[in-house]
């Protein structure tokens, strides 16, 4: 007999099984909505040029492969500090702040959910929004969190439920962890407006939270860069200190390379250093030390001014395309002769797009229109194109008259 | 890590060669790869452990998890055992770790959840090899169900590994007190110079029907270091339990690191599916292993040229990177003091470390180490 008997087998993904049942489909009109990937106007994987311009570059330099020190490329790190914070912000100059690299956004937020848990002894409750990604809960439990929530979304009006958000948050007790998406908020797309920010970050600061910032689509959202760190930037000036998690998946389509950091903003620089110490004591029995190669292509974009800018248009470029589908779309609604306000498909930002759909609805979305996306009816506008943006509306259209 | 004779990092001549073909390569894409990684070096990874004609492999009864190094495929086998062996989260389960042993075994363990870990007798300091009766010993009085870290080859730190025989009898007590096998296989190729000698142990003990985990690194026998290249191979009963093993490890994976880099299982994947580039590979890896080789010949030759006084024969029986030299502290503090040679309190020395020009340096400083200082 076998050690693993008793050992169940674990439930599907939910995303992955989306894209599974895609690929089994033959209908050539399919569409994938699932993918968490930006795809260009003809569906395909892009690879952006500033990226391949880096590759060429690492490849003539012929470097050997040592190990990368367990806190990550140097150059990446700080790199990435200064693109988060702002080159002019005060916790970076003064290098109150260590920044290590992470296994992209995941990796990143669990070396933060462990520091916290070995670290943060005031609380282990993490409040989450309502809904957030899929994998937050898991990441924080496996760590040894325990999950709570605030409102966040509101189902009737497909927008941000800003005054449930703030009675929530006013209730939560004090130094409990809070998570806030930075920007596009997954899967939702609901972002708080900066006048709004302010008010969250007034609350916070009262209620004396430690706030766990996930900055995943950093310039993915609205195309600029400073404006997706906005509330980022703004808590920090307001002498908040916090946790923050970057991936350079989206914004960089580096996804396979795993780039990523995890900051913490201390109160002075020999602070950094004392957590630092201990990050890298977290790290060690995890992975060692991270991946070279996509850190490096990002440390090179970066730190290239021609490459940098070139990146700013390119992510922007990305950026602009999904604001475009997301025009496109609600006005193939209207044309379709749809009744029903689509206004929350623009409102919204980022990659994804809660339509307001039923399960119901998705459902026959599914099998009578080869139309994949999760049961919550959230969609990556990132797989809409010109090409199929009218086959997609044609169909809400159908399950939603 | 591995140093060429003039004590640089060394490039694989097939690495590069990989690399160029990667760049070239405009079909490819920086999309994610699967939770459990990519499936070409998933597999070939794992064949190479248990050998192309592995009943395991032919009965399909294993399985892959590509991970973030020898020391991400140590954590996330550490992670399942800890929710799913003997019992639903039985931290207490002992885990035996040799002593010594590379340091991080203990702090992935400990980091998994493990309550309980302890050491099992491994390095004899008195006749400088391995002490196979305590190992024994420790085997029949450790719970039932135990883990024991076991180095598949060229144990770190001490370069003594069981001889097949040894081996026969570790498996022997392994199997009759139902303790589990958890194989750290980090220097395949890398020690001896062959593929299949590096490892018997893990071989013996899948056809000996042990169900196991053997943690790969390619960090070393590829110079992949900083890429993180490493595979978790899970040996099992059948097909239906390695399944719904795997599916287990996936969610674990997915929390920690959601899915692998894609670089260097590419490298390995391209070079293992190649015949020529396989070839050239297996050509690289004696390469270095013949360098330590020649490396540990020489210093013993010298050593016992100069007459030092004790044995050196261990320093040629031992195999891999590293070597025991049995240097006492004192003695080490004089290496490092008087002659600037950077060594391990423990006595252990980096074979990588010896190059044609500086054998004679390192002789004489262990000489006069030996002489001068009890």
């Amino acid at each position: 007999s076998s050690w693993w008997s008793h050992v169940e087998m674990g439930p599907p993904d939910p995303i992955l099984g989306v894209t599974e049942a895609f690929k089994r489909d033959t209908n050539s009109k399919k569409m994938n909505l699932g993918v968490g990937a930006y795809r260009d106007d003809n569906g395909k994987p892009y690879v952006l040029s500033c990226v391949r311009k880096a590759e060429a570059m690492i490849a003539s330099k012929k470097m050997d492969k040592e190990y990368l020190p367990i806190g990550g490329l140097a150059d990446f790190t700080r790199a990435s500090a200064e693109l988060a914070l702002g080159e002019n912000s005060e916790a970076f100059k003064s290098g109150r702040y260590v920044t290590v690299q992470g296994i992209s956004g995941t990796g990143s937020l669990r070396i933060g959910a462990n520091f916290l848990q070995r670290f943060f002894k005031s609380s282990r409750d993490v409040y989450l929004p309502k809904p957030s990604w899929g994998n937050h809960t898991p990441i924080f439990r496996d760590a040894g969190l325990q999950l709570q929530a605030y409102r966040y979304y509101d189902p009737k009006t497909c927008s941000l439920d800003f005054s449930g958000a703030m009675d929530d948050i006013a209730k939560i007790p004090e130094k409990s962890i809070i998570l806030l998406h930075a920007c596009a908020h997954n899967p939702t797309g609901v972002d708080p407006r900066q006048e709004q920010w302010k008010e969250l970050a007034a609350v916070v600061k009262k209620r004396n939270l430690l706030v766990y910032f996930d900055m995943a689509y950093q310039g993915f959202a609205s195309g600029d860069i400073n404006r997706d760190a906005w509330a980022v930037r703004h808590f920090i000036e307001q002498g908040i200190n916090i946790v923050l998690s970057q991936s350079y998946a989206k914004n960089m389509g580096l996804y396979g390379e795993r780039a990523g950091a995890f900051t913490v903003i201390c109160s002075d620089a020999e602070e950094a250093k004392r957590v630092e110490s201990q990050l890298k004591i977290l790290i060690r029995p995890m992975y060692s030390n991270p991946p070279l190669n996509g850190a490096r292509i990002a440390s090179i974009i970066l730190n290239t001014p021609d490459l940098r800018k070139e990146w700013l248009v390119e992510v922007k470029g990305m950026a602009d395309r999904i604001i475009g589908m997301r025009t496109q779309l609600v006005s193939n609604l209207k044309k379709e002769g749809s009744s029903h306000n689509w206004q929350h498909i623009t409102d919204q930002i980022g990659m994804f797009c809660f339509t307001g759909l039923k399960p119901e609805q998705v459902e026959r979305l599914i099998k009578e229109f080869s139309i994949y996306m999760t049961k919550d009816g959230r969609i990556s506008m990132a797989g809409v194109t010109s090409g199929n943006v009218g086959y997609l509306a044609h169909a809400i259209h159908q399950v939603t008259k | 890590a591995y140093r060429t004779d003039e004590g640089q990092p060394w490039v694989l001549p097939v690495v590069k060669k990989v690399e160029q073909l990667i760049a070239n390569d405009g079909s490819l894409n920086h999309e994610y790869l699967p939770i459990l990684g990519l499936p070409e070096f998933r597999a070939n990874a794992s064949r190479i452990a248990l050998g192309d004609d592995s009943p395991a492999i032919k009965e399909n009864r294993i399985g892959s998890v590509q991970s973030l190094g020898g020391t991400g495929a140590l954590r996330i086998g550490a992670e399942f055992l800890r929710r799913w062996y003997n019992g639903n989260n039985n931290t207490a389960t002992p885990v035996y770790i040799s002593s010594p042993s590379w340091e991080n075994h203990n702090s992935v363990f400990v980091d998994a959840g493990f309550k309980d870990i302890r050491t099992y007798h491994y390095w004899d300091a008195a006749k400088r090899g391995l002490d196979l009766q305590g190992l024994l010993d420790d085997m029949e009085k450790a719970p039932e169900f135990s883990i024991f870290i076991l180095h598949a080859c060229a144990h770190n730190p001490t370069g003594t590994d069981p001889t097949p025989d040894q081996w026969k009898q570790i498996a022997a007590v392994m199997k009759r007190r139902f303790l589990f096998p958890f194989f750290d296989s980090a220097y395949q190729g890398f020690a001896s110079g062959s593929l299949d000698k590096d490892a018997w142990a893990v071989r013996y003990f899948v056809s000996e029907g042990f169900e196991l985990f053997c943690a790969q690194s390619f960090s070393k026998n590829f110079g992949l270091y900083n890429e993180r290249v490493g595979n978790l191979t899970v040996v099992g009963k059948d097909a239906d339990n390695v399944q719904r093993v795997l599916s287990q490890m996936e969610k674990i994976v997915r929390t920690t690191w959601s899915n692998p880099p894609s670089q260097g299982a590419r490298i390995v994947a391209t070079t293992l599916t190649s015949p020529q580039l396989f070839a050239e590979w297996k050509d690289n890896v004696k390469t270095m292993a013949d360098r330590v080789l020649l490396m540990r010949s020489e210093l013993r030759s010298r050593l016992e040229s100069l007459g030092t006084p004790g044995t050196w024969n261990h320093i040629t029986e031992q195999i891999g990177m590293f070597s025991f030299t049995g240097l006492n502290p004192k003695q080490v503090e004089y290496m490092i003091k008087e002659k600037h040679i950077y060594l391990m309190a423990s006595g252990r020395i980096n074979m990588c470390g010896l190059t044609t020009k500086n054998l004679d340096y390192v002789a004489k400083s262990i000489h006069e180490a030996v002489t001068k200082i009890q």
